[in-house]
């Protein structure tokens, strides 16, 4: 039989104990719907499904109530069955990010010619980008592209929000000294030269307006 | 004045997440004053001002809600943590005042405890205890906040470490995992007796040994955990490799991980390394211990391989039962290894 849980308004971790008791009692292929009120404790159910090998999924109802489905598998099975093991990998999030896609900023301007048009142009760019329906996992700002995730900038809110989905925003560290920008970062984090190298190496596809 | 946008989303625990607070703190004016020697903008243990060329003070205060049944082993807990910062600073505690929240209607006498356990730790560490403020409040928290004084020169940073040098813990890992344990019922009194003898040790004995040797970087390791505290320590310029086999834990939490007694604040700290770290073993546990919020957590200082015995030796001599973890490398991809 299949259980819930209201575990909203609970400090962790009794949404995972709670839930870890009512899955002792449970058999193989049952599941329990658990309600929590945060991302972490979606995180910490995640985490606790994928070390015990069941399945899991949640879904954020609204900013406050998430729902985790986590169902009891018998491990032997898993072993058993490749195609099993493999949906048993958790799926927090439903993900809407490309992986392996990466954006390449290297200059608060789009195209060559005429400036005021090319920061217009570049303002649209990263519009457009939140409105694609895969994201790609990271978007990478490196010379005056720099200036695009610092205060002041006119695309700051669009890569709020494409961080809020997951997407990693990272600005070269480097440029960030060169125009005195360092203390006026607003979203992401700083990278270095190494980390891009490897990132551009792994990457499976790099746009770059 | 346009409103600031400071961060969304909720927890899970008493500490606000470090990517959080960063965002916050991103945000805020500040006027520039050469006397401040450290900010907040250095995300360093405390705060110190230089009022003359032999003399600046250290400033610092911690406050949380109880995390133990005990008023009194409460207030030696959240003293001893609140004094840490001031040892990790290289200072000297000078005075204390009370930080106090208590409900009402009840009984002051637990209050008069939570004090005591308090006030006998700013003795043990040579303070005075010097006044401070009460507000009533639905739940209890208490904590200090403290002043200290420390030479110019002989300010401990967090971040200054160096190429090549050892890293050394003077506590073990898992005071987090054992409280959430408690909170549920289900830690052993022998797991909570080594936590709390651990949680009420004064970092002070370990201080006084690297007050003597040439420490390039110290740290109190508290709620961000080992990871996110190592991580500032190296800043933009160096990496580090932790031996997971020479962490020192509680060896209750190896049981308590299996059964998941982790806070939020673990995973927030998960999140805030993202692949910072780098794991290279296979051990769930050994990463919840390093993610582990700890409270009154010991000090993670980097120092030369030169000293390394003598230090040792000395924190022995001090009863502290210090591990080297690791050590400082070039920079690489990831900001931490561990083997």
């Amino acid at each position: 039989m299949n259980k819930n849980i209201d575990a909203r308004g609970m400090a962790c971790p009794l949404p995972v104990i709670n839930t870890k008791k009512e899955l002792e009692s449970m058999a193989a292929g049952e599941s329990v719907e658990v309600l929590v009120d945060n991302d972490i404790a979606v995180q910490n159910l995640c985490k606790f499904a994928a070390q015990r090998k069941y399945t899991s999924a949640s879904e954020k109802i609204d900013t406050d109530n998430f729902k985790v489905i986590i169902t009891k598998t018998d491990n032997k099975d898993i072993v058993k069955d490749n195609a099993e093991s493999d949906e048993s990998k958790i799926q927090c999030k439903p993900d809407v990010r490309a992986k392996g896609q990466l954006v390449v900023l290297s200059a608060n301007t789009m195209g060559s010619g005429n400036n005021e048009l090319g920061k217009a142009l570049m303002k649209a760019f990263v519009f457009a980008l939140t409105k694609q329906d895969i994201l790609p996992q990271t978007v990478i700002m490196y010379n005056s592209g720099a200036y695009l995730s610092c205060e002041g900038s006119d695309s700051l809110e669009d890569l709020k929000l494409l961080e809020a989905q997951g997407v990693e925003i990272l600005t070269c560290g480097t440029c960030l000294n060169f125009y005195e920008l360092s203390e006026k970062l607003a979203v992401g984090d700083v990278t270095n030269m190494y980390d891009i190298v490897e990132r551009m190496e792994k990457a499976d596809k790099i746009i770059r307006p | 004045m346009e409103d600031l946008v400071f961060c969304k989303g909720g927890g899970c625990t008493a500490k606000l997440g470090a990517g959080a607070l960063n965002k916050v703190l991103s945000k805020l004016p500040g006027k520039k004053d050469d006397n401040l020697l450290v900010g907040f903008d250095a995300s360093d243990d405390a705060a110190v001002y230089k009022i003359s060329d032999d003399i600046a003070f250290v400033q610092t205060l911690d406050f949380f809600p109880p995390m133990i049944d005990d008023p009194y082993i409460f207030g030696q807990i959240a003293a001893t943590n609140a004094l840490s910062d001031i040892y990790a600073m290289g200072g000297e505690v000078k005075t204390a005042l009370n930080i106090v929240c208590f409900p009402e209607k009840m009984d002051m006498n637990i209050l008069g405890r939570i004090l005591q356990g308090g006030n006998e730790k700013v003795m043990e560490a040579g303070g005075v205890l010097a006044g401070g403020h009460s507000i009533a409040d639905d739940d209890i928290k208490y904590g200090l906040s403290v002043t200290g004084t420390v030479h110019p020169d002989r300010i401990l940073k967090n971040n200054s470490c160096q190429k090549d040098d050892v890293l050394i813990l003077t506590k073990p890992l898992g005071v987090g995992i054992i409280c959430t344990a408690m909170r549920v019922g289900a830690a052993s009194d022998e797991a909570v007796g080594k936590a709390v003898k651990s949680m009420t040790t004064l970092n002070k004995y370990a201080a006084e040994v690297f007050h003597d040797f040439k420490v390039h970087a110290c740290t109190d390791v508290t709620g961000f955990g080992l990871l996110v505290h190592l991580k500032e320590m190296l800043g933009e310029q160096y990496s580090a490799v932790i031996n997971s086999d020479d962490i020192p834990y509680f060896e209750e939490c190896e049981n308590y991980v299996e059964e998941f007694y982790l806070t939020g604040t673990a995973q927030k700290n998960r999140n805030y390394m993202g692949d910072a770290v780098q794991f290279d073993i296979d051990s769930f546990m050994m990463e919840e211990l390093l993610f582990d919020p700890q409270t009154s957590g010991g000090l993670l200082a980097s120092v030369s391989a030169d000293d390394l015995e003598q230090i040792i030796t000395r924190l022995k001599g001090n009863g502290i039962d210090a591990a080297v973890i690791g050590k400082v490398v070039n920079r690489s991809v990831h900001t931490v290894y561990v083997k």
